[in-house]
């Protein structure tokens, strides 16, 4: 596919990234060469030069034979207006625009083809919103995905001793948790060296203290699924937030009713501004998150929450690691950088985010063909999960009508879980939990958890419906 | 530097319109034949002639109006004004002394409804049409009526305008250009005055009782054209028309303005400040109606909570009707009621007294203090409907405050050296500086302030005056720095 990326910035730069190792043709419009040299010495890619809002730079940048525009440049504006551009004059047919603020949502009439010309609207500070919001709503997991308009989550958590199931063997679980379906997908286990390492998930491997698993399950389930991986937690009450830039206060907007709130902010008059968007009772202190004379007066051990979100990853770290070191319960860093992401998850730091990711599953979505509703990269891109749709019959599909073990699955590849929607007196979704001798039928919802990158092509092609089907 | 003279330019100008609000009583008389037809002439011509000489006469100093011109044209204005409302009941009323003559017209033009009256029912009609008439016109400001009708303002009518209305927020215009605001709001003043006259006479007032109780509720006042104020009907109906209309005039007119503009109610309902001023409001009825159902004040329940509502609003509102001597209550219930007049209403309501948001301002700010000492590190400016007061509003509301209470204790001790009792004395001060009216003890419900010496009306004429003008506004007159330049 021919892509052309607006602004080479963190987002701009992380899309490329996934793209480009999709097999995609990428070209880049950024404003600043030097940046677009770096980009262009470092990925597979090409870089235009220019203001992408011109239509002489686009079609610099071959808009006539683009598939699909991505827009990610800094300001809304410039994003809205290069996609009508893009629409109008080059026809690009798929538009995608990060926008920023909440007053343009996605089905309004000013995202249609009259309007600005927007398919997807994409905001990365909603994104890591709903992900930390998952969290504060369920402490024990690392991460909690949904699939299938919410029927089906993927929970990551770690498993710690004294949870029921660990030290158990995968088989034994059934007992162990009555009544519950549930699919490991995934078992990370970190070795002497500090190397991880995927296990094999069959019925023999043991669950150890200390491995991140990846478990599907139908939503209402999670719960006990939690409960049984680690002793509950209590419930979080008091977080605190150290950043409040957009998604510290889209956070706390929305988490505000809930728990206990306390911001940290440096820029004075940024402090006056989230006042005035915070109800009375959530706590706005000016001051450096790193400072720990501040976090010790404001009580940092008692946190149920330490969310570390400014925008510099080394700060990020270090309040986190204070954090953590002063008694706060569980500490997150927004951590922009790849490298850093991977080197502080799992140490003192509990969650390390990286927004470029959360924001690649709601855009990889739209640039996959096939029929794919949902992806989400997990483990900072290393792996992902997808939802992808069966259709047409067992002639045109590779899929539909066939045994989960005849299918060609790469291996380490796996069926986690299948909605069906069944249409019985009523009409309702039904999450199977799938065994070898499940039988995938048109409509499926298939959810998919793929350890590699790599064979993500290969499971698309899978579901993709040959020819012979469409006529 | 301000010239006193062109000052005096505009002042002629005002008492030129004066003299044309004055037609209203004359025609009352003129159609009447009543005793005060001639005193009505009279006056009409001389205030017309006086404004009409003192604005020709100075009118080679007229000259665009600077900032600090508005505060002395407000102040003169203020001072000047009631003069001539006086006069009429100068010359309708055989007896009266110039200094109750003033301060009846002063009370009239700043709302207050205290009376050095009495027999009001024997007055000619066209007097007591002039006493109701004069809150109506002071209630939202003459001055703003000024800048809506007349051209002769210039770009200093917001400042202008900003001396008169009241309130410590006063930078939301609520249109481009300042005589469009004054437009829009006499204009909802006007639309709510007449559903209010229309109110009146169908809950059984004659057609002009209901003229006058119109002026003197929607301008917040308190006249009556009755010694026996509402008691004169003792009817459930008129008191409760007249309490939907003090409720009603207690809120800003500027949110009807927006909300009719919007055509929508929410603005009025997600007011911080209008909901506090109902909250406080119901709760008191509440409160009270308790008490004094507890107390046996009156047989039953339902007997209670009507007399209370009627008096917890009026009182609260800063109007002052009575239909019921309440200071026969136990004392506990009228102080309360008075309290709650200095701060209840909103500002850029025709009510007197602290106003609302100063209220809940003072409040924030307390808190955030306390906030401020568990939490050294603690960003908390004062926020009111989602934006931040800025320090040098709470700065002035903190002035406000000292002022208003020093005023308050120098007035009670004045009063007090002129021999009047604690309660009297207290509550007279409260009453007039809070426009109010009727206080307690000797110038209790059932009393007036007729039986106050010339020298102790006097202070309350001051004391009427520093209300309405919100203290600052006339204080700053008195100030060496502002005659220096």
């Amino acid at each position: 596919m021919n892509i052309i990326i607006l602004g080479a910035g963190r987002v701009g730069e992380s899309v490329a990234e996934s793209l480009v190792s999709e097999k995609n043709d990428i070209t880049v419009i950024d404003t600043n060469p030097q940046r677009l040299r770096e980009l262009e010495d470092r990925l597979d890619l090409r870089g235009v030069p220019g203001n992408g809002i011109q239509p002489s730079v686009l079609e610099a940048a071959g808009a006539r034979d683009a598939d699909m525009l991505i827009a990610c440049a800094p300001l809304d504006e410039t994003n809205l207006v290069c996609c009508k551009v893009a629409h109008d004059v080059f026809n690009i047919p798929t538009t995608i625009a990060r926008i920023r603020s909440p007053e343009f949502p996605n089905d309004g009439p000013l995202m249609s083809n009259e309007g600005f010309a927007v398919d997807q609207v994409i905001c990365p500070e909603e994104s890591l919103t709903s992900y930390i919001r998952k969290l504060i709503e369920y402490p024990e997991a690392l991460q909690v995905l949904e699939f299938a308009r919410g029927t089906v989550s993927l929970i990551a958590v770690r498993a710690v001793t004294g949870g029921p199931m660990v030290r158990h063997v995968i088989s034994e679980l059934p007992q162990l948790v009555p009544n519950v379906e549930m699919r490991f997908v995934a078992i990370y286990r970190t070795d002497e060296l500090g190397q991880d390492h995927q296990l094999v998930c069959d019925g023999t491997t043991r669950i150890e203290p200390g491995d991140e698993v990846f478990v599907l399950a139908a939503t209402r389930d999670i719960r006990r699924v939690l409960d049984a991986l680690r002793r509950r937690d209590e419930p979080v009450r008091r977080v605190m937030i150290a950043g409040g830039g957009r998604v510290g206060l889209r956070l706390a907007r929305e988490i505000q009713d809930d728990c206990h709130v306390k911001v940290i902010e440096s820029n004075l008059s940024r402090c006056e501004y989230l006042t005035t968007q915070l109800h009375s009772e959530a706590l706005v202190l000016q001051g450096d998150s790193t400072d720990e004379e501040l976090l010790e007066t404001e009580n940092v051990q008692d946190t149920d929450l330490f969310l570390a979100l400014t925008s510099d990853d080394e700060d990020n770290i270090m309040a986190c690691l204070l954090a953590k070191r002063m008694g706060a319960r569980r500490v997150l860093a927004l951590i922009n950088r790849r490298a850093y992401a991977d080197l502080v998850q799992g140490t003192q730091i509990d969650i390390a985010l990286s927004p470029a990711q959360t924001v690649i599953g709601e855009l990889l979505a739209y640039v996959r063909r096939g029929d794919v509703e949902a992806v989400y990269s997990l483990r900072r891109g290393a792996a992902e999960a997808l939802e992808a749709v069966a259709h047409g019959d067992r002639k045109s599909s590779k899929v539909v009508g066939r045994r989960i073990d005849e299918l060609p699955l790469p291996s380490g590849a796996q069926i986690g879980a299948i909605v069906r929607t069944i249409h019985d007196a009523e009409v309702y979704q039904r999450v199977i939990i799938p065994h070898h001798d499940t039988v995938i039928e048109t409509d499926d919802h298939v959810i998919v958890f793929v350890p590699r990158k790599r064979m993500v092509r290969e499971i698309e092609k899978l579901f993709q419906v040959s020819a012979t089907f469409m006529f | 530097m301000t010239s006193p003279l062109a000052v005096v330019a505009l002042v002629g100008r005002m008492v030129v319109l004066f003299s044309l609000l004055m037609l209203v009583p004359l025609a009352f008389g003129l159609t009447g034949h009543d005793a005060a037809e001639h005193a009505f002439l009279v006056s009409t011509g001389v205030t017309f002639l006086s404004g009409a000489l003192m604005s020709l006469a100075t009118r080679r100093f007229r000259r665009e109006l600077q900032p600090r011109d508005g505060f002395v044209l407000v102040g003169l204005t203020w001072l000047v004004l009631p003069a001539f409302g006086a006069l009429p009941l100068l010359l309708a009323i055989p007896g009266l002394s110039v200094t109750d003559a003033y301060f009846e017209a002063m009370s009239g033009f700043t709302a207050t409804g205290a009376t050095a009256l009495s027999g009001l029912d024997a007055l000619p009609l066209s007097v007591n049409v002039w006493r109701c008439f004069m809150m109506l016109i002071g209630g939202l400001g003459i001055i703003v009526l000024a800048v809506a009708i007349l051209p002769l303002l210039g770009v200093g009518g917001a400042q202008l305008f900003k001396a008169e209305t009241a309130g410590p927020l006063k930078d939301a215009k609520l249109t481009p250009r300042i005589a469009e605001t004054a437009r829009g709001l006499w204009t909802v003043y006007f639309v709510v005055s007449v559903l209010c006259f229309f109110s009146y006479r169908a809950a059984g007032m004659s057609w002009p009782d209901a003229f006058m109780h119109m002026c003197s509720t929607m301008g917040l006042g308190g006249f009556s054209s009755h010694d026996l104020s509402f008691g004169y009907w003792n009817s459930p109906a008129i008191e409760a028309v007249a309490v939907v209309f003090m409720m009603l005039s207690g809120v800003s007119f500027a949110l009807y303005f927006v909300a009719w503009k919007q055509r929508s109610l929410s603005v009025l309902w997600n007011n911080v400040e209008v909901r506090a001023f109902y909250l406080v409001v119901i709760a008191t009825v509440a409160l009270i109606s308790i008490y004094l159902t507890v107390h046996g004040v009156y047989p039953d329940f339902q007997e209670s909570l009507r007399h209370t509502v009627f008096h917890v609003v009026s009182i609260a509102t800063t109007t002052g009707y009575a239909s019921y001597d309440y200071a026969k209550w136990p004392l506990f219930a009228p102080l309360l009621m008075i309290l709650l007049g200095c701060f209840a209403t909103c500002a850029g309501s025709t009510g007197g007294g602290i106003k609302m948001v100063r209220m809940l301002l003072l409040l924030k700010q307390s808190y955030r203090e306390l906030v401020r000492i568990v939490h050294p590190n603690v960003v908390n400016p004062v926020v009111i409907g989602g934006a931040a007061v800025s320090p040098r509003v709470i700065q002035s509301v903190i002035a406000y405050m000292m002022v208003y209470g020093a005023s308050l204790v120098a007035l009670t001790m004045l009063l007090l050296f002129s021999g009047l009792d604690v309660v009297t004395a207290f509550t007279a001060v409260i009453a007039c500086v809070n426009n109010i009216g009727p206080g307690l003890g000797d110038v209790g419900p059932s009393v007036n302030y007729g039986g106050l010496s010339d020298f102790q009306i006097w202070v309350c004429t001051f004391g009427m005056l520093l209300g309405r003008l919100e203290l600052l506004a006339v204080l700053v007159l008195f100030t060496p720095q502002f005659w220096r330049g």
